[in-house]
């Protein structure tokens, strides 16, 4: 990846996580969690420690996906948002872009409602920086590693795998 | 498409274990969990029926390490393989990287392994994707089994294009190893 590219994305990159730290301070979120479709983690803000992430990125996507399928069985395009209201803390998950998808994970130190509506404002915010971040992945994709690189991972394979 | 995170210095790779109903895929993942060092896999998260049949999908992340400034992790998934799960099938071929077909060779399941084939292209095409543009090994499982069909004859009908393919006995962890292998290290060298 050329170097001055690599700058553009890095910085693009820089500003969705400082927006997804904001969301979740203003949202008084314990997480906010930025997932692609296939199921894998594109940035985190908040504390995740205590969460499996390879598991709830995948279940979010999972969800997501399943839930879309729904939407066209009853004639509707998608459902945009889903909420899981538990005893304790509660997931709002959003998609962005029609791309990727956000999910808040809250507890009752703060309302679904301002949950909801940061959301919106994150997403609008966002919107077009993903559009311009996903086709500047898809233009970079190849030659993205050299042979030598490959080399390494094929032997970690190996060992891994034997 | 691999998602590389050039921030996070992670690159995240797809793996789905395709196959009829039965055919033991959830068998080929479990048994990876079961050998591959603690250290370098997740948990093994299974959302199945009551009768442990696969109903939605198996999910395992396996960590390769650090290779030259990046971390690698492959997700290895499982789909269910029953013909009226399909829409669950097709939902887990999101954005998959590398497959591996799980072939029953029992005799009497040979024609689901075509059906299985064909509705891999199916759900494949719905993603504007073709299956040879995908990095695929087949594993031919249930070889101890008597009633099998011969490798010959599964070869013509499920394998035309010639991929890696082997012999396999999942429940004994026998060629389950080497179409991963193949399949990961295909599924690397496409993001040269």
């Amino acid at each position: 990846m050329p170097e001055d590219k690599e700058a553009t994305f890095e910085r693009e990159f820089q500003t969705i996580k400082d927006s997804l730290e904001d969301l979740c301070r203003e949202t008084k979120s314990l997480s906010v969690l930025l997932i692609d479709k296939a199921g894998q983690l594109i940035t985190s803000a908040g504390n995740v420690s205590n969460i499996d992430i390879p598991s709830f990125a995948t279940l979010s996507a999972a969800d997501f996906a399943a839930t879309s399928n729904l939407a066209d069985l009853i004639g509707e395009h998608d459902f945009s948002t889903l909420f899981h209201q538990g005893a304790r803390k509660s997931i709002y998950v959003s998609l962005i872009a029609d791309k990727v998808i956000l999910a808040v994970i809250f507890t009752k130190e703060t309302t679904l409602g301002l949950v909801r509506i940061k959301v919106k404002k994150t997403a609008e915010r966002l919107g077009s920086m993903f559009e311009k971040i996903f086709k500047t992945l898809e233009s970079e994709y190849s030659g993205a590693v050299d042979d030598e690189f490959i080399s390494e991972a094929e032997t970690e394979l190996d060992s891994l795998f034997e | 498409m691999a998602l590389i995170n050039y921030s996070s210095k992670e690159i995240n790779c797809k793996i789905v274990y395709y196959g009829p109903g039965l055919g033991g895929k959830t068998t080929n993942i479990k048994h990876i969990y079961s050998k591959v060092n603690p250290n370098s896999r997740g948990k093994l998260m299974s959302l199945d029926t009551e009768l442990d049949r696969t109903l939605f999908f198996d999910f395992l992340p396996v960590d390769l390490g650090t290779v030259k400034g990046f971390s690698v992790h492959f997700h290895l998934y499982t789909v269910p393989g029953q013909v009226y799960y399909n829409a669950s099938r097709k939902l887990i071929l999101k954005g998959v990287d590398g497959l591996i077909f799980v072939a029953d060779s029992q005799i009497e399941r040979f024609e689901d392994n075509i059906d299985s084939i064909e509705n891999l292209d199916d759900n494949l095409a719905e993603y504007h994707k073709k299956s040879e543009e995908i990095p695929l090994a087949i594993q031919y499982n249930k070889r101890d089994l008597p009633n099998i069909v011969s490798l010959n004859e599964l070869e013509d009908a499920l394998n035309p294009r010639g991929v890696f393919s082997c012999e396999g006995v999942a429940t004994e962890g026998i060629g389950v190893f080497d179409p991963l292998k193949e399949v990961s290290k295909k599924v690397l060298r496409k993001l040269r």
